[in-house]
């Protein structure tokens, strides 16, 4: 049985995806995302090792919660590090008649990442910056890895979440809004845009690293303007 | 069905009645059989709460006086007048009104609304301290007349053993019944509406009648005695109502007057008990009824109709007992337990949600949310969508509903039950319960380590053997032990509450409420465990890690030293979650094992509503890591802070307790912020109804459901004038946040909160 390693389980996810969700998060990430709020589960040789058995029959005894949209979602970490565990897991999850999601950053693409893809009913992709450059300062990838990841999901007509975490100063213009909405229309596969505000709720975890938060000193967004963007969205 | 002692029916008993023209005929004309009525005449609802009404001005009028005179409450320290003249009775106050021109539904305790009446019945001493805590001095003629007659606690006293009296000293077994009266009877308020009093009197006439020829042995003249007592307050019943110009001698002949019949019923019951939850029932769809049938006939509006609830409603919010402070911080707040059962499904499939439920739970609305009526939404996945959304709706708005699941006790009690308190299941008018508080498990276990002594209360109690001896504590020897004293506990807490409700039967019987219940009513015997989430939890680092028990200069154990981590309750663990389990099959197997007074039924339940601090404060150190002193988890709920798996899992750990096993009910409290509940309303909603779907699926009891922020708690704290009308969900019950001590507003607080990171 294919095994792997997992940071922690939530057993009420109800921002993870459609419905209540039973949200594994993955141990392991290669990015180093300045507003990333687990940092805990960077560490690739973290966690704990679990058979992919093992995970769905935990997510098996929530499923009286999840009713006609709810399921397990993946989340981390980075999910697809682990493609072929990821994949493994849904399978499973898919002959107990469970939903399925994922809730990625997109910046892999390979044959086992497409085999997961294929028992994925739902992709959450965290679309981080308009701009190839921002990708590269504050994501530590190229922008083009996830576009082709997109394009891969419009392909297999995967239903997609654009989501992108909105920082001040950062991401939080017109242009950014605009250009989400053009990649929407771009690929069919995108049935909505979720933009969500910058927390930073996760200093307490920089700190019981000893890591710096790198965007310690940047102001969380005001209601007015996670408003005023999700009303550009809508124009 | 012609009974045989019909001549005594005569002239009153006639099968059909005009005021019940328009009524579907049936079983219930012929004999008492309220639910017959509502199954043959009820219209169920599957629709949304548009059609709800907006309070209407005499409403909102009426309740600004009302919301000065609670004001003026608080002002006072909670308490706005006592009556210290009068005895509470039936009809031993002149009439009260708030405003007597506004008013559409009349009748209040005593002679002016909030002020209190005193009921020495179950105590005199706790009549006249509560009293002197208030600022006044329980009369002269009250104290005379008290001088010599035998209250329920002075007939206690007599016969209470040096063990028994030790138990209760060390607050082993804590909270009996034997100050104050039991309550947690729910008389079934609904039948002097649908009957008239002269129809229920002659009823009991029948009952009484026929003892003729029977063996006059204990049974049947207690029988004689209780029935005659019951028909007594059944006529003064009438002569209450007829002081506020109404005879409810005859069936009610409308909606107005059924609310108000059914409220004079209760009425009459909080004049003569102040038992420690009086419950209402399962009023509203009964009520809907008579407003279906006025609706039909077109004398009354939707707009009426909310009327007439909120007036009744703002009755039940003004319902005050007298009691002492330290009753207070016990119990938490200044509860009632006015219960009302909302929802649930009927025997045949259809649903009892009906539009007046609907009204019930607007009333949180139209009259701004609130602690009482103490509404209780029966939960049955079956129940239709639209309701549940509203319920939902309500939660997350005003936190001041709690969820019991109908699919697990319809088929135990059928589809006309009730809950008293918080989670007593009870089928209306045809059970009542014989209350008994709760043993306090942890201290119980912690006796059983020391060999029969309680370093709290510094007492010998219990078999007496040598305090555990080791470097490191054994779980089979502990549980040996264990064992040992949930056996000699059992057998005393039997017997402690037959004590109690002998003479709580002799003292200061039921007689408004009894009169209320068939006169074979069947009878529990609830008693209660606390601290259920420490005692599994320490059972649990026993068993899984290494426990080093630690010694003060006396040899006693005092403390635990513990290395190594141990599964812990509420996180869908079997390991733990198993433990608990076979902790309420063994503590209820033992109870059974001593016979109850009058063949009552035993029960168990798992709730300890506020008074999980007060345990807390009472007991020592535990091996789970609890410090000496620290509060219980509230109920059934896990011990706060050792989550790590979500709400959902603490959720499954609490639905593997047996309903079985705890027929008295398994409270849960759950409290999270709007955040991690969904990002909209409207996911919040749908998220909550899978919440409880998911739950309630699981065959778990009971939920409490708290949306709010911890910051809104912790202003509230510090600001109590900012938040009067504040109300949280604790065990079973919600509450006004103020009116909670302060040291269990830090424990709400401290309470877990399910937030999503």
């Amino acid at each position: 049985m294919i095994s792997g390693r997992i940071h922690s389980f939530q057993s009420l996810g109800a921002l993870d995806g459609p419905g209540l969700r039973y949200t594994v998060f993955f141990q392991g990430c290669c990015l180093r995302c300045k507003c990333c709020h687990n940092p805990d589960t960077w560490d690739l040789d973290g966690g704990t090792v679990y058979t992919a058995q093992e995970v769905v029959n935990r997510a098996v005894r929530y499923r009286e919660y999840f009713g006609a949209k709810g399921g397990i979602t993946l989340s981390g970490g980075e999910p697809l590090l682990q493609a072929e565990f990821a994949r493994e897991i849904f399978s499973l999850c898919k002959q107990e008649g469970i939903n399925t999601c994922l809730d990625t950053s997109g910046c892999v693409l390979n044959g086992e990442v497409k085999e997961l893809l294929r028992v994925t009913d739902r992709v959450l992709l965290d679309f981080k910056y308009a701009s190839d450059e921002l990708y590269r300062e504050f994501v530590g990838c190229g922008k083009k890895a996830v576009l082709e990841f997109l394009a891969h999901l419009d392909s297999q007509c995967v239903p997609t979440v654009l989501r992108q975490v909105i920082i001040p100063g950062l991401n939080d213009g017109r242009e950014g809004m605009e250009y989400l909405k053009e990649l929407a229309n771009a690929n069919k596969c995108v049935e909505k845009i979720e933009l969500l505000p910058f927390k930073k709720l996760c200093q307490t975890k920089y700190d019981s690293l000893g890591l710096r938060f790198p965007l310690a000193d940047v102001e969380e967004p005001s209601a007015d303007t996670m408003s005023f963007l999700n009303g550009i969205l809508d124009e | 069905m012609i009974k045989t002692y019909l001549p005594y029916l005569k002239g009153v008993l006639e099968m059909t009645h005009i005021n019940w023209n328009g009524f579907n005929p049936g079983p219930w004309q012929d004999e008492i059989n309220v639910r017959d009525f509502i199954q043959r005449n009820y219209t169920e609802f599957k629709g949304e709460g548009n059609f709800l009404a907006s309070p209407t001005k005499r409403t909102l009028d009426l309740m600004k006086e009302v919301n000065r005179l609670l004001a003026l409450e608080r002002e006072k320290g909670g308490v706005l007048d006592i009556d210290t003249e009068t005895v509470s009775s039936l009809t031993s106050y002149a009439t009260g009104y708030i405003d007597k021109e506004k008013e559409i539904i009349v009748g209040l305790q005593t002679d002016s609304p909030l002020k209190r009446g005193v009921n020495p019945f179950g105590g005199i001493r706790m009549a006249r301290q509560a009293c002197n805590a208030y600022g006044y001095k329980l009369s002269d003629n009250v104290e005379k007349e008290f001088l010599y007659r035998t209250t329920h606690n002075d007939g206690v006293f007599r016969v209470y053993t040096e063990e028994m009296k030790r138990a209760r000293k060390s607050h082993v077994i804590t909270g009996l019944p034997d100050a104050y009266g039991r309550g947690r009877l729910i008389g079934d308020y609904r039948r002097v509406a649908l009957y008239g009093v002269d129809r229920l009197i002659a009823e009991k006439e029948g009952d009484k009648a026929a003892l003729e020829g029977k063996d006059f042995n204990i049974d049947t003249t207690r029988r004689c005695e209780e029935l005659y007592r019951q028909i007594l307050f059944l006529g003064l019943m009438k002569e209450m109502a007829k002081m506020y110009g109404f005879d409810i001698s005859q069936p009610a002949s409308n909606a107005r007057e059924a609310i108000q019949w059914t409220y004079f019923a209760y009425l009459a019951a909080i004049k003569e008990q102040n038992g420690a939850a009086m419950s209402l029932g399962r009023v509203s769809t009964f009520f809907d009824i008579y407003i279906e049938r006025d609706m039909k006939n077109g004398v009354l509006t939707e707009e009426q109709a909310q009327e007439l609830m909120d007036d009744f409603v703002i009755k039940l919010r003004l319902a005050r007992h007298l009691r002492t402070p330290e009753y207070n911080e016990l119990f938490g707040g200044d509860p009632m337990w006015i219960t009302e059962a909302v929802g649930g499904m009927g025997e045949d499939g259809r649903t009892l949600v009906s539009k007046n439920s609907f009204r019930m739970l607007n009333t949180l609305y139209t009259l701004g949310s609130a602690p009482e009526p103490n509404l209780t939404v029966l939960w049955s996945v079956n129940l239709p969508e639209g309701f549940k959304k509203f319920c939902a709706k309500v939660s997350v708005e005003t936190d001041s509903v709690q969820y019991e699941n109908d699919d697990l006790m319809r088929p135990r009690y059928g589809d006309d039950y009730a809950i008293a308190c918080c989670v007593s299941a009870m089928k209306v008018g045809k059970q009542m319960q014989f209350f008994g508080a709760r043993c306090n498990l942890a201290k119980l276990l912690l006796i059983a380590i020391n060999g029969g002594y309680d370093t709290s209360s510094k007492m010998s109690i219990g078999p007496q053997m040598p305090v555990m001896d080791c470097e490191k504590l054994d779980y089979d020897a502990l549980s040996e032990r264990f064992d040992l004293y949930i056996q000699w506990m059992s057998k005393l807490y039997v017997n402690t509450m037959n004590a109690i409700h002998y003479m709580h039967d002799k003292y200061a019987y039921e007689k408004t409420q009894m009169a209320l219940h068939d006169t074979d009513a069947e009878r529990f015997m609830a008693f209660g465990v606390a601290g259920l989430s420490v005692v599994a939890d320490s059972l649990s680092t026993v068993k899984y890690a290494h426990v080093r028990p630690v010694k003060d200069e006396s040899g006693y154990v005092v403390g635990f030293e513990t290395v190594g981590d141990f599964p812990k309750f509420g996180n869908d663990d079997d390991r733990v979650d198993l433990l608990a389990k076979e902790l309420c099959h063994k503590v209820i197997t033992e109870l059974r094992k001593t016979p109850t007074y009058r063949n009552a039924i035993h029960t168990l339940s798992v709730l300890t509503i506020t008074s999980n601090v007060m345990y807390g404060k009472n007991t020592g150190a535990t091996p789970d890591g609890r410090e000496a002193g620290h509060p219980f988890a509230p109920g059934a709920n896990p011990m706060h802070n050792r989550e790590e798996n979500g709400a959902l899992a603490s959720l499954n750990s609490v639905a593997k307790l047996s309903y079985d096993d705890c027929r008295d009910g398994i409270s849960n409290t759950f409290s999270i912020t709007p955040e991690a509940l969904g990002r909209t309303e409207g996911e919040r909603i749908e998220n909550l109804v899978s919440v409880l779907d998911g739950y309630f699926a699981k065959m778990a009891h009971h939920i409490n459901v708290n949306v709010l922020n911890r910051e809104t708690l912790l202003k509230a704290y510090e600001n109590p004038e900012s938040y009067p009308n504040l109300t949280i969900r604790v065990s079973g019950y919600a509450v006004n946040f103020h009116k909670l001590s302060k040291e269990q507003q830090r424990e709400v607080i401290s309470r877990t909160f399910h937030q999503a990171l």
